[in-house]
This record gives C-alpha cells, sequence and structure tokens, in this order.
C-alpha cells in the first residue's frame, strides 16, 4: 500500500504546484499571448490587406510588400534607421563606460556627480526634445554660441540633413546613465586583485583598461547593444518631435514610417506590413548579436 | 628606512592621492555640467522676457527672471486638467504594474513547477524586443485596430489595462530580487501549514517591498515620460496628458520657447523631485533590472 502512495502523493504534489505556478504567472500569460504574440502575428495578416481603419479589411495578398519595396521613402527611413543604430549603439556604450568610470571614482560626494549625470535619463524625452531644438536653434541657439567660442561656424543642426540625424544620435546620449548605473555594477564586481596582479607585470591604466576592465564589462556590453538595436530600431519620439522627419525625409526613421502611414495616411494595412518587417529586422539582429557573444563576451567573472 | 623618510614618503604619497582626486573632480564637474546643462537651460530660457530671448549671445543667466511666464504657461493650455489627467494615468499603471508583476515574479520564483524556467526565456527574450512596453512602434498597429473595435480608443483603458497583465522587464527584476530571498523561508512556513497565498501576503510581500517601490517608482515615471502612448490613444483634449499638452506651443507661427519652457519645467521638475527623495531606490533598481 505505502509502496503505492508515494510516488502517486509525489506526482500529485508537483501537479499542484505546476498548477499553483501557472495560476500565479496567468496574468503574464494571457499579457504575452494578446499584447505581443497577437500584434506580431496580426501585423502579418494585417500587412495582407487593405485596410483604411474604418470598414473591413480587404485582402490584398502581398501587394502592399510589393509597393512598399517600390516606395523609396521605405527605403529611406530604413536607411535612415540603420544609420542611426549604427551610430547610436557603438556610441552609446562608450559613452555608458566613460559614465560608469567617472561614477566609480574615489571621491567623497561622487554621488552628487553620480546623480546629475543620471537625472537626464530618466527626464522626460519630449521635454528634452523640447529643449534640444532651442539649444540647437541656428541663430540663438546654446549650442552654436558654444561651437563660436572654439571659431566652429554655425551649424543648422536640425535644418541640415547632414547634420539632422546626427543631433538626434546627440541627443539620446543624454540618456546614458541608466545604462552607466549597469556598468558601474559591472566595474564594482571587479576583483581588485585582478589589478593588482596587471600592476605587478607592469600594465599602466590603459592596458588594465583595455585587458582587465573591459573583458570583463563584456557581459553588460552584449546586453546594452541588444537593447540599443531594439530602442534604436524604434527610435520615435525625438524624431516626432523636433523634425518631424524633416528636412527633406532626412529623419523620417522606420517607426515614424510607420507612425505617418498607419495614423495620418489612413493606410493601416500597409503600415502593418512595414511594422511586421520592422519586427523581423530587430529579432532577426537581436538573434545575431545574441549568438555572435559566445566568441566575445567573457563569463569568467561569474 | 628611518623615521623622517617614511614622513616624506607619507607626504608625497598624500600629495599625489590629493592631486589625482583634483583631476578626477575636474572632470566630474565638467561632465556634470554637460549632462545637467539642457534642465538648466530649460530653466533659465523659461525665466527669460521675450526680448531678452532674442539676444545673441545668449545671455548664461536671465537679467530679470521673469516668473510670470510660469503663470502665462499653464494658461495656453488646460495645466491643471492635464496634470489630473497625468497623475491618474501614472497612478493606474503604478497600481496595475505592482499587482500584475508581483503576483507572476512569485510564480517564477517562489514556487518550484516544472518548465518554469522553460517559460521564463520568453519573458526575457520580449525585454529586448518590446523594450517599450505596452505601447511600440510594432505593435501599435495591430492593437489600435483592436482597441479599436472593442470601442476603446479615446480612453485611457488601452494605455492602463495592459499594464495589468505583466511588463517582462519588472518581472525580471523582481523575480531576480524575490531568488535572493532563501527557500527554507517558504518551506518552513508550507511545514507549518501555511498555503501559498499566507506565505505570499504575511512573508514575502514584506520582504520584497523595496523591489516592489522600484517597481512603483519605474511604472509612475514611465507613464509620466509616455508620449506615444497618449498620441495614439487620446483624441480629445480632456483626456491629455502634460506630454501631449507641450505640443500646445508649437503653433503656426513657431514655439514660444520661454513659455514652452516653463510648461516643461513643471513636467521635468516632479520627476526630479520623485529622484531626489528616492535616489536609492532608482540607483539600486537599475542595477538589479540590468544584472544578468
Amino acid at each position: 500500500m505505502t509502496m503505492k502512495t508515494r510516488p502517486q502523493r509525489r506526482t500529485q504534489k508537483s501537479l499542484r504546484s505546476l498548477l499553483l505556478g501557472l495560476l500565479f504567472i496567468s496574468p503574464w500569460i494571457f499579457g504575452f499571448c494578446v499584447f505581443l504574440v497577437y500584434p506580431v502575428v496580426s501585423n502579418f495578416h494585417l500587412g495582407m490587406t487593405d485596410y483604411s481603419g474604418f470598414g473591413q479589411p480587404q485582402w490584398i495578398g502581398w501587394g502592399n510588400y510589393q509597393e512598399l519595396l517600390r516606395d523609396p521613402l521605405f527605403w529611406t527611413s530604413l536607411y535612415n534607421t540603420f544609420y542611426y543604430v549604427v551610430l547610436a549603439v557603438p556610441l552609446g556604450v562608450a559613452v555608458a563606460i566613460v559614465l560608469a568610470l567617472a561614477m566609480s571614482q574615489k571621491v567623497r560626494e561622487v554621488s552628487v556627480y553620480r546623480a546629475f549625470l543620471y537625472i537626464p535619463s530618466i527626464a522626460p524625452v519630449f521635454a528634452l526634445s523640447m529643449m534640444l531644438i532651442w539649444i540647437l536653434n541656428p541663430r540663438f541657439g546654446l549650442f552654436n554660441y558654444i561651437l563660436g567660442l572654439f571659431h566652429i561656424p554655425a551649424i543648422n543642426w536640425l535644418g541640415d540633413t547632414r547634420f539632422s540625424k546626427l543631433a538626434i544620435v546627440l541627443v539620446a546620449q543624454f540618456g546614458a546613465g541608466q545604462i552607466a548605473l549597469i556598468f558601474l555594477a559591472g566595474l564594482r564586481a571587479i576583483p581588485s586583485s585582478l589589478y593588482d596582479a596587471a600592476s605587478l607585470d607592469g600594465a599602466g591604466p590603459w592596458r588594465k583598461f583595455w585587458h582587465v576592465t573591459l573583458p570583463l564589462l563584456t557581459p553588460t556590453i552584449l546586453y546594452d547593444i541588444i537593447i540599443g538595436i531594439g530602442l534604436g530600431l524604434q527610435v520615435f519620439v525625438p524624431a516626432y518631435i523636433m523634425t518631424d522627419g524633416g528636412p527633406l525625409n532626412s529623419t523620417m526613421f522606420t517607426a515614424l514610417y510607420i507612425y505617418k502611414n498607419a495614423f495620418e495616411y489612413g493606410r493601416v494595412g500597409f503600415a502593418a506590413a512595414v511594422s511586421g518587417l520592422l519586427f523581423l529586422i530587430n529579432a532577426t539582429f537581436a538573434i545575431i548579436v545574441f549568438w555572435s557573444s559566445r566568441y566575445w563576451v567573457n563569463y569568467h567573472l561569474e | 628606512m628611518n623615521g623622517s623618510n617614511l614622513t616624506a614618503y607619507n607626504q608625497s604619497a598624500s600629495r599625489r592621492e590629493i592631486s589625482r582626486q583634483i583631476g578626477s573632480r575636474v572632470l566630474l564637474i565638467a561632465m556634470s555640467l554637460f549632462y545637467i546643462s539642457p534642465i538648466y537651460w530649460m530653466l533659465v530660457t523659461a525665466l527669460k522676457s521675450d526680448h531678452e530671448l532674442s539676444q545673441f549671445p545668449p545671455t548664461l543667466w536671465p537679467q530679470d527672471s521673469v516668473w510670470k511666464n510660469f503663470e502665462q504657461a499653464t494658461k495656453t493650455f488646460p495645466f491643471l486638467s492635464f496634470l489630473g489627467n497625468t497623475v491618474f494615468y501614472a497612478a493606474f499603471v503604478m497600481a496595475g504594474s505592482v499587482l500584475s508583476n508581483f503576483l507572476i515574479a512569485y510564480g517564477f520564483s517562489r514556487i518550484k513547477w516544472a518548465g518554469r524556467d522553460l517559460l521564463f526565456y520568453p519573458v526575457v527574450a520580449s525585454i529586448f524586443i518590446f523594450i517599450q512596453f505596452p505601447v511600440n512602434p510594432i505593435t501599435m498597429v495591430p492593437m489600435f485596430s483592436l482597441f479599436a473595435k472593442l470601442g476603446m480608443v479615446n480612453s485611457y483603458l488601452p494605455l492602463v489595462v495592459p499594464t495589468f497583465f505583466g511588463n517582462p522587464f519588472f518581472i525580471f527584476l523582481l523575480r531576480q530580487f524575490m531568488l535572493q530571498i532563501p527557500a527554507d523561508i517558504s518551506e518552513a512556513a508550507r511545514i507549518d501549514g501555511a498555503n501559498e497565498f499566507q506565505i505570499m501576503y504575511c512573508l514575502i510581500l514584506p520582504l520584497a517591498r523595496p523591489a516592489l517601490i522600484v517597481v512603483a517608482l519605474f511604472a509612475g515615471v514611465g507613464a509620466w515620460n509616455d508620449f506615444l502612448g497618449p498620441l495614439i490613444y487620446l483624441h480629445n483634449d480632456k483626456l491629455y496628458t502634460l506630454s501631449l499638452g507641450l505640443t500646445y506651443f508649437k503653433t503656426m507661427h513657431g514655439i514660444q520657447f520661454n513659455l514652452l519652457m516653463a510648461a516643461s519645467c513643471l513636467v521635468v521638475f516632479p520627476v526630479i523631485v520623485v529622484f531626489l527623495f528616492f535616489q536609492r531606490f532608482f540607483i539600486e533598481g537599475v542595477t538589479l533590472g540590468g544584472g544578468k
């Protein structure tokens, strides 16, 4: 008798905890299906229709895709978005590491500086973007005034197709404080014995940084790159507020292109097709970077 | 080594230390000034008269501070009504986020069940692609169509309801935190005959409080700072948030920057005050969420 009931009781117990666990996470299962899986799948379904947002979607098969491949503005938006990602992601990693190194300096009032470096990253992006329209103003702006002190001629940052994307990349760097704190935690996790050993081997600060600090920060760099790619491919608010895609579509990023098609031009089906492509691009990049990490990320410090 | 040599050595070491600290400080102050400059310039611009605004080179400090700009700014758009909407929005998002993510993270960390860690993979994967949750450019078109069919557009429901069903980043953060609480605590209570809900409510909830405060703060600031969500779903100026209110200053005739900056200050400063009050939670929260 007892021989039989014990394993039975065990399976009963594990079944009970399975149901209990599923009960607790059930809101997430619902949210994941409705707010993530559904829209991703629906993008491809809706992307096969002609739909203005009113009435019934008309099935048109690959029509939207054929149209967007021929649409030069689609390619412009992709080019702009890649331009942004290629520039903003590496720069973002570098800036965040520099901020983290600054935050880790051994001075008594370091927490004050840390707060200053962090605050812009929680300030609303829409307000910062409004602010930067004024700072970057070609005639009255603070930034050109400061450049002028160094005899650099005035630049129409947001009005010149050569600089508009660059300006938005630079604006994004004010948000680096958030990720810098993660790098700071990474810096603190590096045992000082490693630096002592490097000193004994005659390494200067620069070599210590390249051969000790940087390799041990690679897990955080991986995290930052994947997050950065996602944020970069979906960049919207600064461009919407500062340039509305202009001048001459030089800041028409894919997210803005989706928004305008869906909510301004009433081309919902077309916008869904673009969203579906953006998802595929984002997922592909994330997978490639994640897969590549086995070759360059150092997990020794766990 | 005799005594006087040793003091000389110590003195030169401490001198080197002092000069190192001065070097660090100069660099830190320069970087801090640069990073805070947009917010400083926001305040300075807000206090300038129209005349002073059009001066070049710009004055780095307002000649006579025009505090009236703030009054004027709050009259340009229905400030109090938008403030009320924003607070309402943030409060609901905070409640939804704390409640749902606590339960979900509890299921992912405090109960052992078959397939738990396998099911956690999609949570992590969705952090990386749906960083802006719930409204982001990839999902906004179908979600808008769905909410439109349900007749929920032009209300806060599409913005608030999803926050009651978990946010992958918060689930991750809370799970990390709750995994650090020893499993023995729950085990001992189970042996004493407590059921899972009692354990959750009486034992784990108080212990997880710091992490829940982090979630509440991030969720609240996230709603306060949200622009894309209100832009898409709110089409009636009775419902607008402060983020949409700032667009009132962009008119056909250009932008009145001193008033816009005054309004921006009113939006940004509450966030800074909240940060200064809860600094420790913000800083530890970021670290917790970013830990691999």
